[in-house]
């Protein structure tokens, strides 16, 4: 029943936004080249699926996004886990972290292209470095708030490293971790489409710098609904999944 | 004696200064004895057991486990908690298991054992649940399954019923009564209810506050099960109160 309410809810909502698109398109004096009608955009979708240029593109996006996604969450997780339990250390890390953090991932793009050129590689990095940070630091801040007496008990019983790890400290910090993997999803994924506009010749962040160059907004307004939907779908995925662990878990609520 | 504690004293470095948890305590216990650290919150209680299981040492004196010096938590002597300690990701039965996977028991082995444990302590129709699922009573029953499940030397617990309800605490201060005497441990409990360390105890420890010290060690003339109504256990428990209201320095041990 709540599902069925949601999915209502997302029609209703997906509903509104396109009313608005067409009412602004039915009053505004645009050529349509500049500002496409629903319609135009949703033939152009069709189109590009039909010739299958939008599933390679898509295709490229998602292999640079798991392989950059991923390759974070793994890095960023296992030091937390590490500088979590190494306060001393990490206090002459952190300072360093909190600098580079608040540097936007596109600032390294010309240094990124010099090195690696252009292909998958500028983009895998951007979006490295967007999903690192956000995870390292929830991670840090999960282990070392674990609550004490998990590890009084793991010692008493014991439970040496690496066991420890994998046993105690990151089933008990899981939730705070999976709450940094899962914003940092999003960061991401803002940052694969701007990776790609700079970076890249295939992918859906090129197919934005594509049909602006070829003057189709068509093309463009299409793009940006798949990118916004997969983003929603990957969202999704990653809630279901974290409420799944957690509930083999023994539940958070 | 197989615990021995020797003019042990513990203090700790409060904003600068020192401040004296426990001073100067000496206590021997046989093996097999259910030793009661009773007395007002604030009085070392705590302290003086973390120092005896390892957590945190004493700062002065010694503290002797079958002749060895401790200075770290050992596998052999096992803890219990007041808020139990279990881990909520893993189910009653993976809760119990936890002390066998560190030793190099098969896996079919550790789930004799858990069982046998679980079903000890009555909770057999809830080896897959999660702790969260269970009320405060199970779940520390739970903890007691886990600490048995290792055969332990010593049992330390440290107000293990302090969080329940009154029925649900009498009922385990039966449990594990019955069960120490069956299992023969050696068990040194820390609580600030009179009459549950005169039904639990074979020796109570009596402890005052300011600094932390042994007022005096009560051996409970109690045989056998106790009744907590009887006539002798009143008049125990009554004796219990009194030493706590006078003002003897000196530290004597009394037989009732
Ligand atoms: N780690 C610590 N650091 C500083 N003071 C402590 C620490 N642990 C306990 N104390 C102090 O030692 C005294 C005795 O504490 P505790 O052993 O917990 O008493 P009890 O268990 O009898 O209530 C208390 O005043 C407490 O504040
Ligand atoms: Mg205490």
């Amino acid at each position: 029943m709540k599902k069925l309410l949601s999915f209502k809810n997302i029609v209703i909502s997906l509903l509104i936004l396109l009313a608005i698109w067409q009412i602004i398109f039915s009053l505004s004096s645009f050529d349509s080249a500049l500002f496409p009608s629903p319609l135009q955009a949703f033939q152009a979708l069709i189109d590009m699926i039909s010739s299958g240029v939008l599933i390679s593109h898509i295709g490229s996006s998602m292999y640079r996004f798991a392989m950059g996604y991923v390759s974070a969450v793994v890095t960023a997780v296992l030091l937390g886990l590490i500088l979590g339990r190494l306060p001393k250390v990490f206090q002459y890390i952190n300072p360093a972290v909190q600098l580079l953090r608040p540097i936007s991932p596109m600032a390294w793009m010309p240094f990124i292209v010099l090195w690696f050129g252009i292909g998958d590689i500028p983009a895998i990095v951007i979006i490295f470095i967007a999903a690192f940070f956000p995870v390292l630091l929830s991670t840090v801040s999960a282990v070392s708030g674990i609550d004490p007496i998990y590890l009084k008990v793991s010692k008493n019983f014991g439970i040496r490293q690496p066991h420890i790890i994998w046993k105690v400290i990151f089933p008990a910090s899981f939730p705070q971790i999976a709450n940094g993997i899962h914003l940092a999803l999003g960061t991401a994924w803002v940052f694969l489409v701007a990776g790609e506009m700079v970076g890249a010749q295939s992918g859906l962040g090129y197919l934005v710098i594509d049909a602006r160059n070829n003057l189709r907004s068509d093309i463009l307004f299409a793009d940006i609904i798949i990118i916004g939907l997969i983003g929603l779908i990957l969202d999704t995925f990653l809630k279901v999944l974290e409420k799944q662990i957690l509930k083999s878990w023994g539940g958070a609520d | 004696m197989y615990i021995e504690v020797q003019n042990a004293s513990k203090t700790f470095l409060q904003n600068g200064k020192k401040f004296t948890a426990f001073n100067d305590v000496s206590l021997s216990i046989e093996k097999g004895e259910f030793i009661c650290l009773l007395g007002p919150s604030g009085c070392g209680k705590s302290t003086l057991l973390n120092a005896i299981a390892g957590f945190s040492p004493v700062t002065e004196g010694s503290v002797k486990i079958d002749g060895k010096e401790v200075k770290e938590p050992s596998v052999k002597n096992v803890t219990i908690f007041q808020n139990y300690g279990l881990l909520p990701w893993r189910t009653v039965q993976k809760n119990v298991e936890l002390g066998l996977e560190p030793k190099k028991i098969q896996k079919e082995e550790r789930h004799k054992i858990a069982d046998k444990y679980i079903e000890l302590v009555g909770l057999s129709a809830f080896k897959k649940s999660h702790p969260r699922q269970l009320s405060g009573g199970m779940q520390q029953r739970v903890s007691i399954a886990r600490a048995l499940a290792v055969d332990p030397d010593i049992i330390f617990m440290d107000e293990p019923f302090g969080a329940l309800d009154a029925i649900t605490r009498m009922k385990l201060q039966d449990d594990i009564l019955s069960i120490s005497k069956q299992e023969k441990k050696t068990i040194i409990f820390v609580t600030h209810d009179i009459e549950e360390a005169v039904f639990l105890a074979d020796r109570i420890v009596i402890m005052t506050p300011n600094p932390g010290k042994i007022k005096s060690i009560v051996t409970v003339p109690l045989k056998g099960h106790r009744e907590r109504t009887a006539s002798d256990f009143l008049q125990v428990r009554d004796k219990i109160f009194d030493l706590f209201n006078m003002k003897h320095e000196e530290q004597i041990e009394y037989i009732i």
